[in-house]
């Protein structure tokens, strides 16, 4: 990997490395407690990328059985009720414990890096909100023990599925979301606080890395929607315990407004699982295409719109629940509206590209990989925003192969991108070339194999979540189970490189990608444990 | 920023312990809820060790603040985290008002067969919508009796909780003036206010439940009026908790004239339940 060797090996660290802090070191905990009691945000965004990994694994092994499953028609290997769980825990661990965690993981350990922050603003807050997370899904995983089995309402919990007639774990399942849900609010505020508050001197809002500036945004919709969430979970909470019919028409509540408060939390939500996406494929773009990113100033407004737009959208979620006429056309026009600022970015990302001098390390396929399959997905998502279209679309495969097209190729293709981007910085080794190679077409060709066929089992009419299918749907069910089993099997050769490269491999230097600009790229590879105690020197480059 | 350091805190117990103590609490009460009376002393011993864990972690950080080891970026730090925190609390109430306004606008004239989405009024032919709420559309749902008036109790609260922001600026201004005697008496006036507050609020609901027929299972009404004034009560008593403790440090003399933040977000926390209240007042009593 000689391409990418940097011209000469950056000095302007070396001081610090090995004063500061890290002199008390020889106080701090060893062992198990020392990640227990950590303040250091590297070893905190070191346990939440572990955890995460962990449950992308106990997520995926639930997809291969829900895979296994519709492999052919008729029910072979598990029951009806027990599939329904599949799903639900699929959607819920995937969600709240795969993607969001991988996230604030990339967050913790790069956004102080990037701008040239001591550790993040709240240390302590931050320890706390990564170990909510352990707690919350040990409790959301007992439930799949428990008398009446897990949760088996879908990762939507719509009541009164998931009210009158859910199993008894559902309020383990409740409290689980709590937890995780302080975690995240907590987390965001943290990030927020980082950002505005520890920023190198000199280093302007419109300095920053777009990794910085979609995680910005992307706190602020937890700070406001996580809440929501709350919210409408207690008042579950209440419905099944203490007897209030907030989702019940009986007693003059309405089980819709239980879909219009999800929402209402779930389509932001939908944007914190991508916005952040967004910056890792912003920030490797322009470092393998050697070239300033186009349009940053258009990056960020355009984020910004994004997330704005995200509250004015709920409801298309909801078109076939009988809303009003007003309402259908509303939010049909204010979702169609959203490829706007997201057809900006997609823009400028090709625009950066061009007459680019391109490398292809893995980091750039996974990227570029999800600028072209993200987009599917995007495209998809604007044929589900046409309200009369959708009456046809709506609950089928189509939308399945909708969100896990923006969902798998789109955001768990950019926690991988900025995983072999950043590993040479965490563990001062590249990963292993040919391996990482491997793993990404593997999981391109799998990826594609398994929810390129589900567009056309939905517009043909195949419902979601049902363990069962009509044999015209059989080919198509058959090629997507094959393609799932390649995609999963291929997530091992992931594991395989990250302990690989922590253990060893090709030397990086601190510089490890030669068009990497950011601060991160200052300090020594693999960065110590504290990192710019005194702020870096920041020169702002012209955008 | 002072000197260029900000200070990142060595390794601490409280927060890996603090997750454990919230994950204990839930689990119990889980457990008490779904499966009967075994739950009770793992969620009380949850709670308790929040509160203690809670305590033991705010005391390292006044200790830490009075070692001197902050400085005006930590401040700033501090000072984003409340207010951000402060804006999530307005998200989660947001959800409840927004609930109440969802009900009373579409959802009850809906079940009364109004506009195109009156077939709903196929289920209970005989519904008719009002509120409050006294009659739910299905008879096994009992409703109501009486609703409180609000120019009583609640007129009452309103001006104990208005009155309780007033003498906190006044014992802020106190402190800001360097007169520590009138900040602590103006403070603990507030506590005291806040304390009257719960104390009516807890007749309140005593008589909602004897008297009034007002009680969590009695439809749409009930729910949502213990959801609002309940979250709104929680709130009141953290925020009296939390004015207790900062009249503890005013007394042991931890603030000065312009270095009292903690005073400080305890104040916004406590106008921002006052300002929840106003809400509260007018959209669940009065109008």
């Amino acid at each position: 990997m000689a391409s990418h060797l940097p011209p000469k090996p950056t000095a302007q660290y070396e001081e610090t490395a090995g004063g500061g802090l890290a002199a008390g070191a020889p106080h701090a905990p060893r062992g198990m407690m020392r990640w227990l009691l950590t303040t250091n945000h590297k070893e905190i965004g070191t346990l939440y990328l572990i955890f995460s990994l962990t449950m992308f694994f106990i997520g995926g092994i639930f997809a291969m059985v829900i895979r296994a499953e519709l492999f052919q028609p008729g029910l072979q290997l598990v029951q009806p009720e027990f599939f329904n769980q599949m799903t639900t825990m699929h959607g819920l661990i995937m969600v709240f414990g795969a993607v969001m965690p991988a996230f604030v993981g990339l967050a913790n350990w790069m956004v102080p890096l990037q701008i040239g922050a001591p550790d993040m603003a709240l240390p302590r807050l931050n320890n706390f909100s990564f170990w909510l997370l352990p707690v919350a899904f040990l409790m959301l995983l007992s439930t799949l023990v428990m008398p009446g089995g897990a949760p088996d309402f879908g990762w939507t919990f719509y009541a009164p599925l998931s009210t009158t007639y859910a199993p008894p774990s559902t309020t383990f399942f409740i409290f689980s979301l709590h937890l995780a849900g302080i975690s995240s609010i907590l987390g965001a505020i943290n990030i927020i606080a980082t950002i505005l508050n520890l920023r190198a001197p000199g280093m302007r809002m419109m300095d920053m890395p777009l990794f910085v500036w979609t995680w910005l945004i992307t706190a602020f919709l937890l700070i406001a929607v996580m809440p929501v969430l709350a919210g409408v979970i207690t008042m579950m909470l209440l419905d099944i315990n203490f007897g209030t019919s907030f989702f019940n028409a009986a007693g003059g509540g309405d089980p819709v407004l239980f879909q219009h408060l999800f929402w209402f939390f779930g389509h932001p939500e939908v944007y914190i699982m991508i916005l952040p996406a967004f910056g890792i494929v912003s920030v490797i773009i322009p470092t393998f295409a050697r070239k300033r990113l186009f349009g940053y100033a258009s990056m960020v407004y355009a984020t910004a719109s994004i997330a704005i737009l995200s509250f004015l959208v709920w409801a298309h979620h909801m078109f076939v629940v009988g809303l009003p006429l007003v309402a259908e056309l509303f939010f049909m026009y204010s979702t169609m509206l959203i490829a706007v600022p997201t057809g900006v970015k997609v823009f400028n990302w090709i625009t950066t590209l061009f007459r680019g001098s391109i490398s292809f390390e893995p980091p750039m396929l996974f990227a570029l990989a999800f600028v072209v399959l993200f987009t599917i997905g995007g495209f998809s998502g604007l044929m589900l925003a046409i309200s009369p279209a959708d009456f046809q679309y709506h609950d089928t495969y189509f939308v399945v192969a909708h969100f896990h097209y923006v969902l798998v190729p789109g955001a768990v293709f950019a926690i991988m991108a900025g995983v072999y981007y950043w590993l040479p910085k965490w563990t001062g080794h590249y990963p292993h070339l040919r391996l990482s190679q491997w793993h990404f077409w593997l999981s391109v060709i799998g990826v594609n194999l398994t929810f390129f066929p589900m567009h056309f089992a939905g517009l043909a009419g195949m419902p979601r979540r049902i363990p069962d299918y009509a044999l015209q749907f059989a080919d198509f069910n058959m090629v997507t189970s094959l393609g799932a089993f390649l995609f999963g099997a291929s997530q091992l050769l992931f594991v395989a490189v990250v302990i690989l490269c922590i253990r060893g491999g090709e030397k990086a230097p601190a510089r490890a990608w030669e068009g990497g600009e950011d601060l991160e790229w200052s300090v020594p590879s693999p960065a110590p444990l504290h990192t710019f105690e005194t702020p870096p020197d920041f020169k702002p480059q012209q955008h | 920023m002072s000197g260029g350091t900000y200070y990142v805190p060595a390794s601490s117990k409280w927060p890996a312990l603090a997750s454990l103590a919230m994950g204990a609490m839930m689990a119990g009460t889980g457990t008490l809820l779904v499966y009967g009376i075994a739950g009770l002393p793992v969620m009380v011993v949850g709670l308790l060790a929040i509160l203690a864990v809670m305590t033991l972690w705010f005391r390292d950080v006044i200790h830490e603040s009075r070692s001197g080891l902050y400085d005006a970026q930590m401040d700033r730090s501090f000072r984003w985290g409340m207010g951000w925190f402060i804006f999530s609390e307005v998200m989660f109430f947001a959800a409840f008002f927004g609930t109440l306004f969802y009900v009373r606008t579409f959802a009850l004239p809906w079940l009364d067969g109004e506009g195109a989405k009156g077939v709903a009024a196929l289920l209970w032919p005989d519904f008719t919508a009002s509120w409050p709420l006294m009659d739910p559309p299905d008879a096994a749902i009992e409703g109501p009796h009486e609703t409180f008036s609000p120019w009583h109790l609640p007129l009452v609260n309103t001006l104990i909780l208005v009155s309780s922001s007033i003498t906190l600026t006044v014992a802020h201004e106190g402190l800001k003036e360097g007169y520590r005697e009138t900040a602590r008496h103006w403070l603990l006036g507030t506590v005291l206010l806040g304390l009257c507050f719960i104390t009516i609020q807890g007749f309140e609901y005593y008589e909602a439940y004897s008297h009034y027929g007002i009680t969590l299972q009695a439809g749409i009404y009930g729910a949502t009026f213990f959801l609002l004034t309940g979250f709104h009560g929680l709130h009141v008593i953290i925020g009296t908790i939390i004015l207790i403790s900062i009249l503890v440090r005013v007394q042991r003399g931890h603030f000065s004239r312009d270095d009292h933040f903690g005073f400080e977000a305890a104040a916004w926390y406590w106008h921002f339940v006052d300002v929840v209240w106003i809400g509260l007042f007018t959209f669940v009593y009065v109008f």
